[in-house]
């Protein structure tokens, strides 16, 4: 039990420590693919400092809503990326959250965010938290469709177990996890506001739309914003691993296992990173109204992944 | 003990009298019609009492077995009967404890109304409570249908309290027409359900057996009958309108508690009355369901009168709670107890959830409308800065009914899903293929709904106000915070204790599918099933969140600093701003408009590009109407008009139809 609690504060630790390197090195991925100098590896990190110790510059109308959204925001996305097992399956705290409750946390930061967009009453917020809200009623369902799938398989909606039986059960090929795969691919690239549906770095405002929600932010409330921006894409980018490529991942009380798991994730982490800064250099980002269209497929692959478990697997 | 024995003989004698207590209410405000300040602070204040009452005497009949009465008034050959079950029980405390908190808010929101009318809405108002509560009691159809009607009417004469406004008369007139087209409906299904012996005690309908055509003819009425009450589409059309006339406080009741004594009837019907079920029932039911959810959230999305867009959100709540039902009744012909009891367990909370988080909402809009004088949220927003009591505690609502936890309405919504995980097994291979898609047709709708609720709160309470003549909104007043405080705390204690609530539940569930939710959890982890396929325990999650939160803030403040400048907002630099550049509340619509605009009839004023005075409006209606209701009334305007043929005015021409008819009828009395 003390381990484990360790464990999972170890975990949690290490999401909100290591998920701006992660940005950092999407970030210096895109820049070597697309033929620039790259900032270097710990620019996230510096940038948050800056952001920290800047005095904090809010618009007069504001209200409490709008200072106190980006320390839910954090607080959320601290709780989700500590539900998710990143280099051991021992994580105490899980009972008390599965996926579908995941899947919430997710949605409550996001309508802080939104609301709190809408707070100055400026167009350019209004917009994005219209957007966002847009993207996110296709890509949520869709995310859950994912978990269904998987929760199907291991008969249950808890992580660590969906983990143990993905990954440390008799070996299984499941097509219905084929589907899944791409549903969930498609749905963390909309959701952390990445091309074709958002791009993280534009500066044309009508194209954004998580930018838009984040203009009137500055200094430690945007640190916090951006801060809880990495720890999303870490959080989505270990569930794809958990999901997906759980090989690794430390077994209950197997503590021995927990140096070769760590490379294991940084690896895994590493490949991830460098895919996702490959496909957003490769593609387009797509009008709007076409966004509905990707989420729209992400949506039905993922609930043809859960006819398929039913038609195929049961 | 002997207090325990004591209340289990005098249960229902008890409720009764809260019903009388009601009723002595109603009448004395007709009687109290010139004292005002008798009328809003003794007749309503007493009457929230009354509904704590009926709440405790459901808490206790819960528990207790039930008992039955008869009431020496009704026909003479069927006496009332009353009975007081678990399921009557249930309902009893979600009427209560919901029109607690609404009263209380009533007592504040009629204050500045007129002594005559406010004793015409004191009578109806107490009449309508007792109405809903004897529904709940009702043990014979005879008095199922006469306490129906009350309910009905009662609730006709409130939404028409300003029937000096021909739009609330005629939102009033499609109410009664639809609650009398549903109550011809439940009429016949009662018929159905004696099975011409002529005996109408409920009593004799539990223990009658009946052929599986007339069971589903009777189902299929009930669907209808309550469907029409509950909101179903396509019998929906009367929500959108009847809602907004009404005053706030009776929108409230009549979405938050109304509707669910149709929710009550389906149940007693189909749970109690009828002795088989069949498997299509609950595939027919769970389509219907889907259907409602989807079209009522849809639809919320694209309102603009913020009344309107809760009325059509009730649509979609309804939808969820009947697609639960169709779910239960699914496993139950399956076989399926302990899935039965689990959905049927999600439906029972989430229709006293829906109870709490709808009217907050809605006595929410009843301050803004105080304050403003404005439903339209096109001309209102920024309010937050202004009645923060109200913004707060409709946040609290609203982040409810988007199913965010650790709120109530992620409660109910994660058991449903949790429902639809644990399927695979069904004997007909066919609904293997339908549960997936209606799992994704639950998760599209919460989805949305939480889009909904960030039109609803951001265009109301967020931004810049859209009229200057709204930084002199007032604040609601105490009685009117105090309502909306109980029914916010409602939500909160309704999501934190759900492990508890279920227990609650459990003699409902018990009584009606035969088996009951065991929670293998302890008191904080809710786990419907065993714990290792899935818990959730909110307030270890609320506790984890707090202490992150307190801890960052702390951090940030003790590490680097909180200095704060303010400026003008940013916005990119654009020099132009104004309250006008916010999203309006088509505007947030729009997308919803663009993806969906299939299901409606869209009508659109744009002005053109050189207009010195640009005017824009747009109206996005509901297909059905056109399609369904117009025909309809078409063809009903048509027959009265060949009837009308006959009518010439002249005595000639009446004296031989009379004359006729009686040499007809001659013919066939002398066969």
């Amino acid at each position: 039990m003390v381990t484990g609690i360790l464990l999972q504060i170890v975990q949690t630790l290490i999401a909100i420590l290591l998920a701006p390197l992660l940005m950092g090195w999407v970030n210096q991925c895109r820049a070597w693919l697309q033929g620039r100098t790259a900032p270097p590896l710990t620019q996230p990190y510096r940038t948050l400092r800056k952001l920290f110790h800047k005095d904090a510059v809010i618009a007069g109308n504001a209200s409490p809503l709008f200072r106190f959204a980006p320390y839910v925001i954090f607080s959320c996305m601290v709780l989700a990326a500590g539900l998710v097992p990143t280099i051991a399956n021992d994580l105490p705290f899980s009972p008390a959250a599965d996926v579908i409750a995941l899947v919430g946390i997710l949605a409550l930061a996001r309508v802080f965010l939104a609301l709190a967009a809408m707070d100055i009453g400026t167009s350019f917020g209004t917009l994005g938290a219209r957007r966002e809200m847009l993207v996110s009623f296709l890509a949520e369902p869709a995310l859950l469709m994912v978990f269904f799938t998987a929760s199907l398989i291991s008969q249950s909606t808890e992580l660590p177990h969906i983990v143990e039986t993905l990954a440390q059960k008799e070996f299984a090929i499941y097509p219905s996890l084929a589907f899944a795969a791409v549903a969930f691919w498609m749905i963390s690239v909309a959701e952390n506001a990445r091309i074709p549906v958002d791009n993280p770095t534009t500066h044309l405002e009508l194209t954004m739309i998580h930018e838009a929600m984040v203009l009137e932010y500055s200094a430690r409330h945007l640190a916090l914003i951006e801060w809880a921006v990495a720890l999303k894409l870490f959080t989505y980018s270990v569930l794809g691993i958990a999901l997906f490529l759980p090989w690794g991942i430390a077994p209950r009380g197997d503590v021995a296992a927990l140096p070769l798991a760590l490379a294991a994730m940084v690896a895994k982490l590493a490949a991830g990173g460098a895919a996702l800064s490959f496909m957003e250099t490769i593609s387009a980002k797509v009008r709007l109204f076409r966004a509905p269209e990707f989420l729209g497929t992400a949506f039905l692959l993922a609930v043809l992944g859960m006819l398929t478990h039913f038609l195929l697997e049961v | 003990m002997s207090v325990l024995a004591d209340l289990d003989a005098h249960i229902l004698d008890l409720a009764w009298a809260g019903v009388l207590y009601w009723l002595a209410l109603g009448f004395s405000a007709l009687l109290l019609q010139r004292w005002r300040g008798a009328l809003v602070h003794l007749v309503f204040p007493l009457s929230a009492l009354g509904g704590l009452f009926i709440a405790a005497v459901g808490v206790a009949g819960l528990v207790l077995p039930a008992s039955a009465m008869v009431l020496p008034i009704g026909l003479p050959d069927l006496p009332f009967h009353l009975r007081l079950d678990a399921l009557s029980a249930f309902f009893l405390v979600l009427l209560g404890s919901a029109a607690f908190g609404i009263t209380v808010y009533a007592a504040g929101y009629f204050h500045s109304m007129k002594a005559g009318p406010l004793a015409l809405v004191g009578l109806w108002y107490h009449l309508f409570l007792a109405g809903m509560a004897t529904v709940m009691l009702a043990d014979d159809a005879y008095a199922f249908m006469v306490a129906w009607e009350v309910m009905a009417l009662s609730s006709y004469f409130l939404v028409t309290t300003d029937h000096d406004v021909p739009e609330i008369r005629r939102a009033g007139f499609l109410y009664l027409l639809v609650a009398h087209v549903g109550a011809v409906s439940l009429l016949l299904t009662f018929g159905v359900l004696q099975g011409g012996h002529g005996a109408y005690t409920f009593d004799y309908m539990r223990h009658s057996e009946i052929t599986p055509f007339w069971a589903s003819a009777a189902y299929l009425l009930a669907l209808f009958g309550f469907g029409a009450k509950a909101g179903l589409v396509p019998l929906h059309v009367w929500l959108p309108e009847a809602h907004p006339a009404a005053p706030s406080p009776v929108s409230a009741l009549m979405s938050g508690v109304m509707l669910k004594t149709a929710v009550y009837g389906l149940l007693r019907v189909t749970f109690d009355l009828l002795d088989l079920r069949i498997g299509w029932w609950g595939t027919l039911t769970l389509a219907l369901g889907l259907v409602t959810a989807l079209y009522g959230v849809i639809f919320a999305a694209v309102q603009s009168d913020m009344k309107r867009l809760l009325a059509w959100s009730s649509i979609e709540n309804i939808g969820i709670l009947i697609a639960a039902f169709g779910l239960t009744l699914i496993f139950y012909t399956e076989g399926k107890g302990a899935l039965a009891a689990l959905s049927l367990t999600a439906m029972l909370y989430h229709a006293i959830n829906h109870a709490f988080f709808k009217s907050l909402l809605f006595i929410g809009t009843g301050s803004v409308l105080h304050a403003t004088g404005e439903r339209r949220m096109g001309r209102l927003g920024g309010l937050i800065r202004f009645m923060p009591w109200t913004a707060w505690l409709t946040l609290i609502g609203a982040l409810a009914i988007a199913g965010l936890p650790p709120l109530n309405g992620f409660v109910s919504e994660w058991l449903l899903l949790q429902a639809f995980l644990l399927t695979p097994g069904l004997t007909q291979p066919y609904l293997n293929m339908v549960i997936p898609v209606a799992a994704a047709s639950v998760a599209l709708a919460a989805a949305l709904a939480a889009y909904v609720m960030v039109k609803y709160f951001g265009v109301i309470f967020l931004g810049r106000p859209r009229d200057p003549a709204l930084e002199h909104a007032r604040e609601a007043n105490w009685p009117e915070r105090l309502g909306m405080l109980w029914l916010a705390a409602g939500c909160v204690a309704l999501g934190l204790f759900p492990a508890q609530v279920i227990a609650w539940i459990a003699p409902v569930v018990r009584q009606l599918t035969g088996q009951a939710l065991a929670n293998d959890g302890n008191w904080l982890l809710l786990a419907p099933l065993a714990a290792e396929r899935a818990s959730y325990a909110p307030l270890i999650f609320l506790a984890v969140v707090l202490v992150v939160l307190l801890f960052t803030f702390i951090w940030v403040r003790r590490v680097y600093h909180g200095r704060v400048r303010h400026a003008d907002p940013w916005d990119c630099g654009y020099p132009e701003q104004n309250a006008r550049t916010q999203d309006s509340a088509e505007g947030f619509g729009q997308p919803i408009r663009h993806i969906f605009v299939s299901f409606m009839r869209v009508e659109r004023e744009t002005p053109d590009p050189f207009d010195r005075h640009p005017h824009y409006r747009g109206d996005s209606r509901d297909k059905l109407w056109l399609l369904l209701y117009k025909p309809i009334a078409d063809l009903v305007g048509w027959l009265s008009a060949q009837a009308g043929r006959l009518q010439h005015g002249r005595i000639q021409w009446y004296l031989t139809y009379s004359f006729v008819t009686l040499i007809v009828l001659l013919v066939f009395v002398s066969r």
